[in-house]
């Protein structure tokens, strides 16, 4: 009788949430739209992310994407789905591969480069100082200080 | 004398990544579908008829051209692939891509099959007026068809070889020139193969 009741009660709740819901209203797919909208460029206005476009193009994929998340894609699904169809660009966060290595670790490089070169003049000008500094310039120096 | 250089060479190579990066388009993405089949679908024609997909030219080469009445590039294209529809024998393919614009339900939303009379009437009498170089044109009402192109700047052109591989693809209007240093030996050479 329990397991019958419990039965019954399962029953009731699948027909409930098998209820259709608006798509816009479906507050669930609407959060996960934002977050994943949100790493992805619109192609007319590349500047701006699909989630903040009002391009009518960024509406149509915000629609599909919509559309992939109700059909259980999962976010990485999803990018893979745009990317095959527009490209890397479509992602703000590129991925790594040759092409963009030096996108990713080019700052870096660079940023050692800076060192390197910054290390290398302190030593020269340091050896510089030494050697210029003679003793008689050093007894020149001290007296010219105490005067 | 080397010192003195040093800063000048640096210099000189900043200022040619900069002319570099200017002369490039960030609108021009290199498409992913390249290399590709042709994505399917079956949508219905301009005319009417029965609906139309890729795989009907299968063994052919084709262009797939993408168009709107509402495209005002498209309508400078449009002389460009009458008069190259008139001396070659290269089947274009239209897609008439989102006919029905926001600002055509401004008075409330159409019917499916309200829009795709209205897109009907106002492609057919744009051809009848700038000319027809398609061989057909099928009707992307919502855009689906041209998301899964990879569409997102009306006119595009695609070239798609015999086996339905899609070899290349134009972003934005085609030019005079594009089409002779492009496409058109492009073409010639898939289909001799």
């Amino acid at each position: 009788m329990k397991r019958l009741c419990l039965l019954l009660a399962l029953c009731v709740s699948t027909v409930w949430a098998g209820e259709a819901q608006p798509m816009a209203q479906n507050p669930q797919v609407e959060a996960r739209l934002v977050v994943i909208a949100e790493e992805l460029r619109c192609l007319v206005c590349q500047n701006e992310s699909l989630a903040s476009s009002h391009a009518e193009l960024a509406e149509d994929l915000r629609r599909e994407v919509r559309k992939l998340i109700q059909q259980g894609m999962t976010d990485a699904q999803i990018k893979t789905y745009l990317v095959e169809r527009y490209g890397d660009i479509v992602l703000y966060r590129q991925p790594v591969k040759p092409l963009t290595w030096p996108l990713w670790f080019g700052p870096f490089a660079l940023l050692l480069l800076a060192v390197w070169g910054l290390l290398r003049y302190l030593r020269q000008r340091k050896a510089l100082v030494q050697q210029r500094m003679s003793e008689t310039d050093h007894a020149q120096a001290e007296s010219l200080l105490k005067e | 004398m080397k010192k003195v250089l040093i800063p000048l060479v640096l210099f000189f190579g900043l200022v040619v990544f900069l002319a570099v990066g200017l002369k490039r388009d960030p609108r021009e993405i290199p498409s992913p579908l390249v290399g590709k089949p042709a994505p399917a679908f079956s949508l219905p024609t301009l005319a009417g008829d029965k609906p139309f997909s890729p795989a009907d030219l299968k063994g052919q080469v084709w262009m797939f051209n993408v168009w709107a009445t509402w495209c005002v590039a498209c309508r400078e294209e449009h002389p460009l692939l009458v008069a190259f529809s008139k001396t070659q024998s290269v089947p274009i393919v239209g897609l008439s891509y989102k006919e029905i614009q926001a600002a055509d339900q401004a008075n409330g939303p159409l019917s499916d099959d309200a829009k795709l009379s209205l897109a009907r009437e106002r492609s057919l009498r744009f051809l009848q007026r700038q000319g027809d170089p398609y061989k057909l044109s099928v009707m992307d009402l919502d855009g689906s068809v041209g998301i899964n192109y990879g569409v997102y700047g009306v006119p595009e052109t695609y070239v798609i070889d015999r086996e339905g591989i899609i070899r290349y693809k134009q972003v934005g209007p085609v030019t005079p020139e594009l089409l002779e240093t492009k496409l058109l030996p492009l073409i010639r050479e898939l289909e001799k193969s």
